[in-house]
């Protein structure tokens, strides 16, 4: 049975990552090459982890399925990123960033692990800009910020809506002088399929090169995930199509707790979905509310009709009316929750009737084309490629999509998770964003955990463990795990049944969105934890896989990822149906307050439900953190 | 509406390939290209063949991960697109659709239509960074820069590394993916301490890879998706021919002492 315990230091908060700092064990340089870290993924939090372990003197090794680590999905990241610089006078400060952040999670992440998020974020604009990040400048040439959903100051930095391409280039460019040293070696191509614990340690992984099917091992001192979120069990999801749970959901059956699986991120703004045949859905940068304002027709007989003939006095822009203090600009799971509301009153445009407007008109007629093309113009085109309409004239057409996921591995101050060295950053984690995460946090947490917090915090670790006792890659423990993972591709192989594994993941992820998505409730995560493990036992016995595990093989590298999303599922679903309460992205039905919002129950869900794998036949056994809020009054959330 | 696909397809590098013809089911106009690739591939793998392989991921025009020539021009036919970005709607009910992959020495196929465009990757590994410690950075604000100059940066820096401008590149020249490397750094107040080091080692790199020379035909700037500019090759070039003329930095330091 595993033992959570988060290591929070004493002290009061603001003091609390100093002390840590200070009382963290150091490794000299001289001993510091001769420990050997994996790091599995290369977006914003395993680029700057690879490179900032790598700059301290560890030996590293950065694994990817991408062609390139650049490619990782951090890039997509449109907005910005969020840091307590108070450049605009506005009253900012780490409190206050800490403060939106618990709030906008809704009082379910751990006060420490934020607070020292707030503390680290002013250093990560510094570094970025030192790495040639060109953000957004005003004419004076300092930079410029703009405002996102959850806060009322500026403190959201940008380059253009590409925000999390450049600072991926930025990364990955500190992962390149590394790599150039000689002091990173990047597999590329590379999946992780297998976690190698021994004596109760991260001691390794199994890959598989996606090129030539071979399987390989690699061993290490501490292996370290950054391999993102699971949002693609859903199937259709903003993120990039081979985003996938599998090295997080592996490493949960070799025993690390698997922490909130059911808080999920709905981004409200996202282009509607057109027709079964889509493959993926794609986000309309939060940074378009604004300028931008949403509303439907006051009255469902005008739905149909072109926005322009409905007159100011018929439209409702709900938003504003429900919530005047933050306006368009309330956080992600309200804003989605309001659009679902008013589409499910027949008031949403569009087909199917699923949408809402997104309106740029008052800003062109404030600002000029011009102005709204220089913040905006890139978001503009892309919404045009995809949908054929030009939103400079007619308002855009957007609806919720699953986003970002705010569960992930447990892990305690030091990033660990219960497995003895094994660390978890990034959105992989589970630790900072609660029930919801505000926009432009993102990326913050994935540069926070990489460059600042990992390489202090990893040292606690590998000061106890000897590198010269390193298991070789001939150890059993690999042999095993490298043949458990040979078996279920043959499996997979040898299925040759009637359906893609397309065809499963599309029917699970509307199962998911349909009772595991902006509503829940008692009955319909019921009726999904009876059909998800049907679903599951069909898939094993009539998927099929063309082609051979020994070659490149796109549909078995899709079938072994659909396997692993179909048990994820499953733990979703439990976990949503256990928290009877409403709280930021998980909104149980039952637990409403008489307005329509969230109704929070502290006195009995204030921890986090961190879930440990007990065997294929066995419920996964419960434990709970208890979530201690020493200088935060835990209040409800209000945007009125 | 329906077309008809002409696939290169490819066992791996050693293999000869040859074109498939693939008539392809109902299509709705509204489908980017790779959903259209989806559907046609769900066909093949329920007859239990080999699906065709393409790379993608994003989906959105960003991670440069997509690729292919269609119809003999890399990304499709429209410009400053990915060919994630394309939809069926710019075809023909009817069309007989091209599809090969970025064709160049330095990207060997690696199936289908992947190819392995790892040259890029190396050509930034051997300079496309300014060398800064974490945790050593001074405050942001306390360089300025001028607007105009971070936004030219940005022009260069939105570059997705895709190689469509090898592809185009009648000489499979990377000079337009290098030079926004070394313009969006070279620009900055940041870059300046190794602007011609970066340029020299980059340019050497991108030789030793086998990339072609420069011609200024200009088809690069004419398919690459992000828009990228031929000016930021004259620069390169000035950048570099600079760096040749003031020679090894660090030798010129010792020589002086």
């Amino acid at each position: 049975m595993a033992t959570l315990n988060a290591h929070i230091p004493s002290g009061p908060l603001a003091l609390k990552w100093t002390r840590h700092r200070n009382e963290s064990r150091l490794i000299s340089p001289a001993n510091k090459r001769k420990y050997r870290v994996i790091v599995v993924g290369a977006g914003l939090a395993g680029a700057s982890a690879s490179a900032a372990l790598a700059e301290l003197g560890y030996e590293v090794y950065n694994v990817v399925y991408h062609d390139s680590p650049r490619r990782a999905h951090s890039v997509a990241a449109q907005g910005g990123i969020n840091a307590a610089k108070n450049y605009q006078n506005d009253g900012d400060s780490v409190w206050r960033l800490f403060y939106d952040t618990i709030k906008g999670g809704d009082f379910r992440a751990r006060e420490a692990n934020v607070y020292r998020l707030a503390e680290v974020s002013a250093q990560i604009i510094d570094h970025c800009v030192a790495l040639g990040v060109p953000f957004a400048r005003e004419y004076g040439g300092l930079l410029d910020n703009r405002s996102f959903g959850g806060a009322q100051v500026s403190r959201t930095f940008y380059a253009r809506g590409q925000t999390g391409q450049q600072l991926l280039l930025g990364a990955y460019s500190a992962l390149c002088r590394m790599i150039a040293a000689g002091a990173v070696k990047s597999y590329t191509h590379c999946e992780m399929l297998d976690l190698v614990v021994v004596d109760g340690h991260a001691k390794g992984i199994i890959v598989r090169d996606l090129r030539s099917g071979r399987l390989g091992r690699l061993n290490g001192d501490a292996v370290v995930l950054a391999t993102g979120g699971y949002a693609n069990v859903f199937y259709l999801s903003t993120n990039a199509v081979n985003s996938n749970a599998t090295a997080i959901w592996r490493a949960y059956k070799r025993g690390a707790c698997f922490a909130n699986p059911c808080f999920t991120q709905i981004h409200p703004t996202c282009i509607p979905v057109s027709g079964t045949y889509q493959s993926k859905l794609t986000l309309m940068s939060e940074s378009l509310r604004n300028d931008g304002r949403i509303w439907v027709p006051k009255r469902p007989e005008d739905c149909s009709k072109p926005p322009n003939q409905i007159p100011e006095s018929d439209r409702d822009y709900y938003l504003e009316r429900m919530y005047p203090a933050y306006g368009n600009l309330c956080p992600r799971d309200i804003a989605s929750r309001a659009a679902k509301k008013v589409c499910d009153e027949g008031r949403g445009v569009g087909p199917g009737g699923r949408g809402v407007y997104l309106d740029f008109s008052d800003a062109i007629r404030r600002l000029g084309v011009a102005k709204v093309r220089e913040r905006y113009g890139n978001l503009f085109d892309m919404y045009r490629e995809i949908t054929g309409e030009d939103a400079y004239q007619v308002p855009m057409r957007i609806y919720p999509a699953v986003h970002y996921t705010m569960g992930g591995l447990w892990v305690d101050y030091n990033l660990m998770s219960n497995l003895p060295g094994l660390f978890v950053i990034g959105e992989a984690n589970f630790s900072d964003h609660g029930a919801n995460r505000l926009g432009a946090s993102a990326l913050m947490q994935g540069l926070a955990d990489g460059f600042f917090i990992l390489p202090v915090t990893i040292a606690n670790y590998l000061a106890t463990v000897d590198p010269a006792r390193r298991p070789s890659t001939e150890h059993s423990a690999f042999a095993e795990a490298e043949s458990l993972v040979a078996d279920r591709l043959r499996r997979l192989l040898d299925c040759r049944g009637k359906r893609t594994p397309s065809e499963f993941h599309r029917e699970l992820g509307q199962l998911l969105w349909d009772y595991c998505g902006m509503a829940r409730n008692r009955t319909g995560l019921e009726l999904a934890l009876r059909r998800i493990p049907e679903l599951r036992e069909e898939f094993w016995h009539n998927v099929t896989v063309p082609g051979e595990a020994t070659t490149l093989n796109q549909a078995l590298e899709r079938a072994n990822r659909v396997a692993d999303f179909l048990e994820l599922a499953e733990l979703m679903c439990l976990d949503a149906l256990h928290r009877e309460e409403s709280c930021g992205g998980h909104f149980r039905e039952e637990h409403q307050l008489p307005d329509g919002e969230a109704k929070r129950d502290d006195e009995h869900f204030a921890y986090v439900a961190a879930w440990e794998y007990a065997g294929p036949d066995r419920a996964p056994v419960l434990h709970r953190e208890p979530l201690v809020y020493e200088e935060v009054q835990m209040t409800t959330r209000s945007y009125k | 509406m329906k077309v008809t696909l002409k696939v290169w397809r490819q066992k791996d590098a050693q293999s000869p390939g040859r074109f498939v013809t693939y008539p392809t089911p109902e299509l709705n106009p509204n489908m980017s290209f790779l959903e259209m690739l989806d559907v046609v591939n769900e066909e093949l793998i329920r007859r239990g063949e080999e699906l065709i392989a393409f790379d993608h991921d994003c989906r959105e025009g960003i991670c440069g991960t997509c690729s292919l020539v269609i119809n003999g021009k890399p990304h499709g036919p429209h410009r400053g697109v990915t060919t994630c970005q394309t939809y069926m709607r710019s075809f023909r009910d009817g069309e007989t659709i091209v599809i090969e992959p970025f064709r160049a020495r330095a990207f060997p196929v690696i199936k289908d239509l992947i190819v392995d465009r790892s040259a890029l990757d190396r050509i930034l590994w051997a300079g496309g960074f300014i060398s800064v410690r974490t945790g050593s950075a001074p405050e942001a604000n306390t360089l300025p820069v001028p607007k105009d100059v971070a936004e030219r940066a940005m022009d260069a820096a939105q570059c997705i590394g895709c190689g469509a401008c090898v592809a185009a590149c009648k000489n499979a020249s990377a000079m337009l993916f290098v030079a926004a490397k070394i313009s969006h750094l070279g620009l900055l107040p940041q870059g300046q301490p190794e602007r011609y080091r970066r340029a020299r080692a980059m340019v050497e790199q991108m030789d030793r890879e086998g990339f072609g020379a420069c011609t200024v035909t200009g088809s690069c700037e004419a398919v690459c998706p992000k828009g990228i500019g031929l000016e930021f090759i004259a620069r390169m070039n000035r950048d570099y021919a600079m760096a040749l003329l003031k020679g090894d930095p660090i030798q010129r330091a010792a020589a002086a002492i």
